[in-house]
């Protein structure tokens, strides 16, 4: 190659891969722009308050803004302790490269290959049919009050789907761990489960909420698991108990889209809903951030 | 066996130890013993087995999969392997510091009380009084008093290690092992860590590992050497050190291999 050609090449090549990233900010940009142009006159403080109106013409979302936040809260509640429970069983408890290990390791990598329509299917067939018609039965309920969709279902569901980001970044958070720490906790006579309520848990915590945080933002974005396990078309009231149907944004913004009858009209609320959705999906993401930091600076501080 | 009343007797001992990872043998059938309130410097080329013997003595090879052993380790006339024996309870009676010195991102009240607060121990008075004592006997108190609730990473190297020490003596074990541990200090911190131990030894009874001839001679009653995974020759350390009855001790001692 002459120094010319290489010139040329290197010069290619820079362009090439600043092209595709710049491709990559255009096109969160055209998004964001599109969304907040067409989308941010219509968030008012009736928008956020109110429920729709006017086959769904009119009004606001509040109760898709309140579903979609009970929804995440619930399935984070129920992600959370057992994703970092398996975890911690598979990184500190089953002997490395064991059998059991290796087939947990193995089921959650096929659970996070799994498209999410799969998911709203499973929530259906396991826990409203399966699991709910049997709690119906055992605790003597005569109409169903458990076997129909509700958003204890639905958040089950989604933590279902959100299982292996927790996991994941849970195990990378133990590994993250010095072996010294745990080493040293054992030299001093601390017990293999006072070493990790006292020094592994919280060394891994950060990593532990950043799966938190992937998990709000994956879980609160979804809609195909929540399509038959719970969410609502329409319904102005909030859900009050934990067999409820509820709005949720997502879900609002499909049928919006799609069954509207006149679309031209919906067209502002839509985007103004997905605006709003967005925004849920930043703040959630935001807060989990700051207690990472904070926690964070914790551990490298004093405590 | 020595009839005189005053003679040491041995805390620990190890009796025909063989240890292996897997099926390779990193040490064969060592048998010594380690006297009570006598440090015992344990010598000899990387690779020799000295930091895998002093982790058996406290069990931490345990924590190693594929390692067992055969032969019989005491203390106190206990086998520490007998079923009826807790490690946990093991692991307090006979502490360990680290080579590299390992402190918990805490703070450095924290890091001292930790093996006190696994242990039971609840009362805030109590603890308090415990760090002190346990700062105070490792040198570092008035270093460290102003700011016991800063984080422990905060301090000097030499300062960690000193923490580390206080931390295994603030559970008040009877042996404590230490791991070369001033192998990655300067020379006024390895001489605060020398001088500690000279001061320890009053009421522990101490096994360390070292590669320093100097650190062996300086701080030690007792030398073992350790070569290829045998104890070659154990002794007075003077002994060890001026008159060697093995040829192999005489040549390590004196510099010519290893
Ligand atoms: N965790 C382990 N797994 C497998 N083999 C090991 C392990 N730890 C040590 N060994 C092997 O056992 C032998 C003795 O190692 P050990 O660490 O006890 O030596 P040492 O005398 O402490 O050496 P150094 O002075 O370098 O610290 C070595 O051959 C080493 O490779
Ligand atoms: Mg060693």
């Amino acid at each position: 190659m002459t120094p010319n050609t290489r010139r040329a090449v290197g010069l290619a090549l820079t362009s090439l891969t600043g092209l595709a990233a710049f491709i990559i900010i255009a096109m969160l940009g055209i998004i964001l722009f599109n969304v907040v142009e067409n989308g941010a006159g219509g968030v008012t403080w009736t928008f956020l308050s109110k429920p729709p109106e006017d086959g769904m013409m009119g009004g606001g979302i509040f109760p898709a803004i309140f579903g979609t936040a009970a929804l995440t809260l619930l399935m984070t509640v129920a992600v959370m302790p057992v994703g970092v429970l398996t975890a911690v069983y598979l990184h500190e408890y089953a002997p490395p490269n064991s059998l059991s290990a290796r087939f947990v390791r193995v089921a959650v990598v096929n659970l996070a290959g799994v498209p999410s329509i799969v998911f709203g299917l499973f929530g259906l067939g396991f826990f409203i049919l399966f699991v709910g018609q049997g709690m119906d039965r055992a605790l003597g309920h005569e109409e169903m009050y458990w076997a129909q969709p509700g958003i204890l279902w639905a958040s089950l569901t989604l933590a279902v789907l959100t299982l292996p980001v927790v996991i994941v970044s849970t195990e990378e958070a133990l590994r993250a761990v010095p072996m010294d720490h745990r080493t040293a906790s054992l030299a001093l006579g601390a017990t293999q489960s006072q070493t990790l309520g006292r020094v592994v848990l919280p060394g891994a915590l950060p990593g532990i909420l950043t799966g938190a945080v992937l998990a709000i933002s994956r879980g609160a974005g979804e809609v195909a698991p929540i399509l038959f396990t719970g969410a609502a078309y329409f319904l102005p009231d909030l859900p009050t108990h934990l067999n409820s149907q509820f709005m949720h944004l997502g879900y609002h913004t499909y049928v919006m889209a799609t069954q509207s009858p006149d679309v031209e009209a919906t067209r502002p609320l839509l985007y103004s809903t997905v605006l709003v959705l967005l925004l849920l999906t930043f703040a959630l993401n935001l807060v989990a951030v700051i207690i990472r930091t904070r926690t964070r600076r914790k551990a490298a501080g004093s405590h | 066996m020595s009839l005189n009343p005053n003679a040491p007797r041995p805390k620990m001992e190890a009796r025909e130890l063989t240890l292996r990872y897997g099926t390779k043998a990193a040490i064969q059938k060592v048998s010594l013993a380690i006297l009570d309130r006598r440090v015992t410097a344990l010598i000899g080329p990387s690779g020799c087995g000295k930091s895998t013997f002093l982790r058996a003595l406290n069990r931490m090879n345990d924590l190693i999969p594929g390692a067992n052993h055969t032969g019989t380790i005491l203390l106190d006339d206990m086998d520490i392997h007998d079923r009826s024996v807790d490690v946990v309870d093991l692991r307090r009676r006979v502490g360990m510091v680290f080579q590299k010195s390992n402190p918990f991102p805490k703070s450095i009240f924290e890091n001292v009380a930790y093996g006190l607060r696994v242990g039971g121990m609840k009362d805030k008075s109590a603890l308090e009084q415990r760090v002190e004592k346990s700062l105070r006997g490792s040198a570092l108190w008035d270093e460290v008093k102003d700011r016991l609730h800063e984080s422990a990473l905060g301090l000097s190297g030499g300062q960690q290690q000193r923490l580390c020490i206080a931390r295994a003596m603030a559970v008040e074990p009877q042996v404590l092992l230490m791991d070369e541990p001033a192998s990655a200090l300067d020379p006024i911190a390895t001489a605060k860590i020398e001088e500690l131990i000279h001061e320890l030894k009053a009421t522990y009874t101490i096994a360390i590992v070292t590669h320093n001839m100097q650190q062996a001679a300086r701080v030690s009653d007792r030398t073992a050497f350790f070569y290829m995974g045998e104890l070659v020759e154990c002794g007075a350390t003077e002994q060890i050190f001026t008159n060697p009855r093995e040829k192999r001790t005489e040549d390590y001692v004196t510099g010519k291999f290893g």
